[in-house]
């Protein structure tokens, strides 16, 4: 199904071997990969050959949109961890009078919500929550999820029977409405809502984790491995963890902008975080009602969820493209 | 084929069997007893027993299970604690609700989104492809509850060309598609829910057409003098199957998933019942909503899995 020998030759040997012999085999170069054409005439050790995590970061240098995009997600990071230094109002400051102030209103440069609290700072502190319920999830989820696919890929048999099944139950369920339904049987909440989203991501972790796992457990390095003596701890460790996790950190790289998104879609049908915490999507839930007075202002936690969204989206392909990780 | 479809069909029993228990599971997971809402909150210990032994309560798990998976197959969700009508009811309709949405929004983006992942693909890594996969990661990464109230603020409240939010004066029960008065209301919530589905198959084309072309029976064909339309024809044919299933995936998304965008328009549809379960803590039909959109999912990746079957014969014998 899913071809994952492209990760391999790093450890693999035999193909690195490859990569000195004839180029195209090596998948750590592609087509426009600055690289010196071989001369069958130059003696082998003269061509220069990059290692896998070098070739990885050669790519990266040399893709702009990723770049552009990691700096984005990097200042909505910095400006929501230092929301209290940036902010130019408390959030939680209301004034009567000023409620529902377009863009510029006396010193709130993006206007004031339903109850005249600082937009510009409530959008600040609310990256804060939106964030954290975006990543938290996806790295609980990977670990678990990637433990459990590892140990079905690895062990196989009766394990990867009833590690896989009871998976495949939780994939008949489509994903946001198993979050929501998680998240309202437990009544909602930060703590709750994480919980439910991590649920979520725990079986498309594992099936990647398992996948990949089954793929290399084939392989005859493996096999080498045990034949020279290698503990199976040290066979997991250093063979077929150095291939999975590619594969799983970039497949998990994929679900934050997912998890941005259930995450904020959960607090917006009240799931989430309670009021008044700030938060974009309860943000934009409460101030729905108010777009016939405000649209501009109603719109921008939205802007935020989005901008957020598809900069970890860009990230995340172009770090599956520099990894040459194929799913 | 037989055989085959014979294999899948009983491998979908065990997964809707072990969804009926993370449903089952549902109410137990809630903090607080699920009678609280039935018992007045000054009920003596004994009128407890009683309700208990009434709602089968005081049984073990198992047991209780067992009850509620019979009444189940026979149809019987309970009564909804908000409305007092039959769950199945209240499911049956709002599902009707749903499937109307999806009616539409299924083709468009399947058709949209295909022909932008074969325009992709046929010319990957020139400046075409460059943009409509922009495009398609935009559809991907836009909150889709967003988009709807940007839409209402857009063409209800400036413009006022369409209606924000319902199913029009007749309501759910009256709604006549062949009307504009009625079909007006569906024009926001499907283009709302086509966007993810567009962006998703976009990207699902755009791969499979650029991996196939560069496969060698592509090239074979164009040693044989076909033309590049006609090679192109056999490429996006053989793109079909994978595309499929990520079709039929995301049909099944659009009817359970598509509980934010019916709650931004106020659609009377799965999603919005669900939702209103949720706020009242109406537990019976929590349980019934999701008990029934996931058997439909269910349902509905089985069906892919036959078609897929059905048009490439290797998935068979795999």
């Amino acid at each position: 199904m899913t071809d994952y020998s492209s990760v391999i030759p790093a450890k693999a040997g035999i193909q690195g071997r490859r990569a000195l012999e004839g180029r195209p085999l090596d998948p750590r170069f592609r087509e426009g990969d600055d690289v010196e054409p071989l001369d069958k005439e130059q003696a082998l050790p003269a061509t220069r050959v990059r290692g896998y995590w070098q070739s990885v970061f050669y790519r990266l240098g040399h893709d702009p949109v990723t770049l552009v995009f990691g700096a984005i997600v990097l200042l909505i990071v910095l400006a929501a961890v230092f929301a209290s230094l940036l902010a130019p109002f408390d959030p939680y400051k209301e004034s009567i009078v000023g409620r529902l102030k377009p863009f510029g209103w006396r010193n709130h440069p993006l206007g004031t919500d339903e109850l005249g609290r600082d937009m510009l700072s409530r959008l600040l502190y609310g990256g804060r929550v939106s964030l954290l319920m975006g990543v938290v999830p996806v790295m609980i989820a990977s670990l678990v999820g990637g433990m459990l696919g590892v140990l079905a890929g690895f062990v196989g048999g009766r394990t990867n029977t009833a590690i896989m099944r009871t998976m495949d139950v939780f994939y008949a369920f489509p994903s946001v409405l198993l979050a929501v339904a998680i998240a309202g049987a437990m009544g909602g909440g930060m703590a709750n809502g994480m919980l439910a989203l991590t649920l979520v991501f725990i079986p498309p972790m594992c099936r990647v984790a398992e996948t990949a796992t089954t793929q290399v457990r084939a392989l005859d390095f493996i096999e080498a491995a045990r034949a020279s003596g290698a503990r199976t701890m040290t066979i997991i460790r250093y063979h077929v963890l150095g291939n999975v996790l590619g594969p799983v950190f970039i497949y998990a790289s994929s679900l934050v902008s997912v998890a941005i998104l259930l995450a904020a879609g959960l607090s917006f049908l009240g799931l989430g975080v309670r009021p008044p915490v700030p938060d974009w999507g309860l943000m934009l839930s409460t101030l729905r009602q108010s777009i016939y007075v405000v649209p501009l202002v109603c719109a921008l936690p939205g802007l935020a969820i989005f901008m957020t969204s598809i900069c970890c989206n860009l990230v995340s392909d172009g770090l599956r493209a520099a990894m040459d990780v194929r799913m | 084929m037989i055989r085959y479809a014979l294999r899948r069909i009983l491998y979908a029993i065990p997964i809707a069997f072990g969804v009926s228990v993370v449903c089952f599971a549902l109410v137990y997971i809630a903090p607080g007893d699920p009678l609280q809402t039935v018992l007045p909150p000054d009920a003596t210990a004994e009128t407890i027993a009683i309700v208990k032994h009434a709602y089968g309560f005081d049984k073990p798990l198992p047991m209780q299970f067992l009850i509620w998976l019979g009444r189940v197959v026979t149809g019987d969700f309970g009564v909804s604690i908000a409305t007092r009508r039959p769950v199945i009811l209240e499911v049956a309709d709002a599902l009707a609700n749903t499937a109307l949405l999806a009616m539409f929004a299924v083709p468009i983006a399947f058709g949209i989104g295909y022909a932008m992942g074969a325009v992709a693909g046929s010319f990957a890594g020139r400046w075409i492809d460059r943009v409509v996969t922009g495009a398609a990661v935009v559809g991907v990464s836009l909150p889709n509850y967003w988009l709807g109230i940007v839409l209402v603020i857009v063409f209800a409240v400036e413009y006022m060309l369409l209606p924000a939010t319902g199913m029009g004066p007749n309501g759910s029960t009256g709604f006549n598609l062949l009307q504009w008065s009625n079909a007006r209301f569906l024009v926001l919530p499907v283009i709302t829910l086509s966007m993810i589905p567009i962006g998703i198959l976009a990207r699902t084309t755009r791969a499979a057409v650029a991996e196939l072309r560069n496969q060698d029976f592509v090239q074979t064909l164009r040693a044989k003098g076909l033309s590049e339309w006609a090679v192109t024809r056999h490429v996006l044919k053989n793109a079909m199957p994978q595309v499929m299933a990520v079709m039929g995936l995301q049909f099944g998304y659009l009817l359970g998933g598509s509980i934010l965008v019916e709650t931004v328009f106020t659609w009377p549809g799965s999603g919005f019942l669900l939702s209103k379960a949720i706020i009242n803590r109406d537990v019976p039909v929590l349980q019934g909503t999701i008990l029934t959109l996931s058997l439909v999912f269910v349902a509905a990746n089985l069906i892919v899995d036959l078609l897929q079957s059905l048009i490439d014969p290797r998935i068979r014998r795999a």
